[in-house]
């Protein structure tokens, strides 16, 4: 998979404004999170530092999710401590928090009596504050950086996996996060668009955005992280760059894993 | 032919028949039409309230909730207006007035907000999971995702239930005039009722029962009408599109994205 085909094309006018990131660093101290009596998270320590891309591998049910979850604490972690640029996420109103922090999920989660610029937009003046002419302008030029300029006012359900989850990337980027969080966020895409979207979240991390991925993209993780997090039964199993993981496994597990799933 | 003049006498009472019409017009049909919204617009605002109690993590929201919807579900619709109307009759005439025509729409009101209350709860909490984490996820506070995104979606999908929750009222406010109402306050079952008593046949009730039906069924069609368009008229056709039109569309927007010149 060549994440990067379109540079031949790239060197036309249009993008020497591109705009940087300010990604924040995140750092999960012996992170424990639960559901009632059952300890799907144990004791994960993870070092995120400000503009790299750390993708999180392993089987379904390995906890992978949980920790995302954990980290915007759409789940409120058990015990263990969640450092967003260096101070406690816990510490601070979890809608606070959240909106320093974006989102993307598998099922998109698009609001679906929304227009995709309604979409973008919402969450621009109900939570920034923003004016509604205001937040209109910005969820335009967010749905032009996506490639939805002309489907700004289609909903939803007119528009493909890969154009709503473009549209849900945009809508968490308009929040200027300082982390951002995917979800499997191309396991329910057409097999067609999935590069697609990649490309695109491949060039948020190029931009200088802190991404926590959790995917079954083992191209994308190769190619795009800086950090590769294999995780097993609730706990980290092995954390390292893409070559000592993909190419010098050292744990049975993940040397059975990779052998299953390359 | 004797039984056939008997029943034309008794239910088809022509005479009779168009001399109850302009009462039934001008104050029958007025003040069921005045009961009947009256007390659905009131039962809509309180079962929004019970709905929103009765989803709310607190207990001490959720359970008063539970016992009114119990209680005003459980009853009898006649014993409820009986008890209201008559159990608070002092009150109400200190603030309405003698009559007890206010009594009539509040007692109606109340019975009508549990059942309500319980259709609300109902498409309230078949809203998909992910909308309101979505809403959490961009930094919303759960009333605004609530106010904004969950319970809009919810109150669409329950709309049919809510007109026949409507007819079902249009039906009950013939009880209120177990409250004994002065003339000008009659709904059409007592001005057909006390037309019958004058005209000695049952003709003018068979006339009150034809002013309810015009009030019913269209509705009732309305509804099978709106509940076919919710299902099935949402989509429109398109015609089979080539998936590598999105392919194109998103490596036209790649590089400003990617910014992959850097």
């Amino acid at each position: 998979m060549n994440l990067t085909s379109n540079s031949a094309t790239s060197t036309s006018t249009a993008h020497q404004d591109i705009e940087k990131f300010h990604g924040s660093s995140l750092e999960l101290q012996n992170l424990t999170m639960a559901y009632g009596d059952v300890e799907v998270l144990r004791n994960v320590s993870l070092n995120v530092a400000p503009g790299t891309t750390t993708c999180i591998i392993g089987p379904s049910g390995s906890g992978k999710s949980t920790l995302l979850r954990g980290v915007n604490r759409l789940h409120e972690p058990k015990s263990g401590d969640v450092l967003l640029a260096g101070e406690s996420a816990l510490k601070v109103k979890p809608d606070v928090l959240r909106a320093r922090i974006g989102m993307v999920f598998q099922h998109f989660n698009l609001f679906p009596d929304h227009t995709a610029l309604e979409n973008v937009a919402l969450a621009l003046w109900s939570v920034k504050g923003m004016s509604k002419s205001e937040a209109r302008e910005r969820a335009k030029r967010r749905l032009a950086e996506v490639g939805l300029a002309e489907r700004a006012d289609h909903r939803p359900r007119d528009l493909s996996g890969g154009q709503q989850q473009r549209v849900a990337i945009a809508r968490a980027l308009a929040m200027e996060p300082e982390v951002m969080l995917f979800d499997e966020a191309t396991s329910a895409l057409d097999p067609e668009l999935v590069k697609g979207v990649l490309n695109l979240m491949a060039g948020l991390g190029r931009r200088g955005m802190t991404m926590l991925v959790v995917t079954h993209e083992m191209g994308f993780a190769r190619k795009v992280a800086d950090q590769v997090v294999f995780m097993d039964e609730g706990e980290v199993v092995e954390i390292g760059t893409p070559t000592e993981l993909f190419d010098n496994p050292r744990s049975e597990r993940l040397q059975r894993f990779l052998s299953e799933v390359l | 032919m004797d039984w056939l003049n008997t029943i034309s006498r008794t239910f088809f009472d022509f005479d009779a028949m168009v001399e109850v019409l302009p009462q039934l017009l001008g104050v029958g049909l007025l003040n069921t039409l005045i009961i009947s919204i009256a007390a659905t617009i009131l039962g809509v605002v309180m079962g929004m309230v019970v709905a929103v109690m009765g989803i709310s993590r607190s207990k001490w929201l959720r359970i008063p909730a539970r016992i009114y919807t119990d209680l005003f579900r459980g009853l009898p619709a006649i014993l409820t207006i009986l008890l209201i109307g008559q159990g608070f009759a002092r009150l109400s005439q200190s603030v309405f007035g003698p009559s007890p025509y206010p009594l009539g729409i509040i007692a109606l009101s109340l019975i009508a907000s549990a059942y309500i209350g319980e259709i609300f709860r109902a498409g309230i909490q078949s809203v998909d999971k992910g909308q309101g984490e979505a809403c959490r996820a961009l930094g919303m506070s759960y009333s605004k995702s609530m106010a904004l995104v969950v319970v809009p979606q919810g109150i669409r999908r329950v709309l049919p239930a809510l007109v026949n929750q409507f007819i079902a009222i249009v039906k009950d406010s013939s009880l209120v005039y177990f409250l004994g109402l002065l003339v000008s306050e009659r709904e059409l079952f007592r001005v057909g009722q006390d037309a019958a008593v004058l005209s000695g046949n049952l003709s003018p009730l068979v006339m009150a029962g034809i002013f309810y039906l015009i009030i019913t069924v269209p509705l009732t069609h309305l509804v099978n009408y709106f509940d076919n368009k919710f299902r099935t008229g949402r989509r429109r056709p398109t015609a089979p599109t080539s998936g590598l039109k999105e392919v194109k569309e998103l490596d036209a927007a790649s590089p400003l994205i990617t910014g992959s010149n850097t």
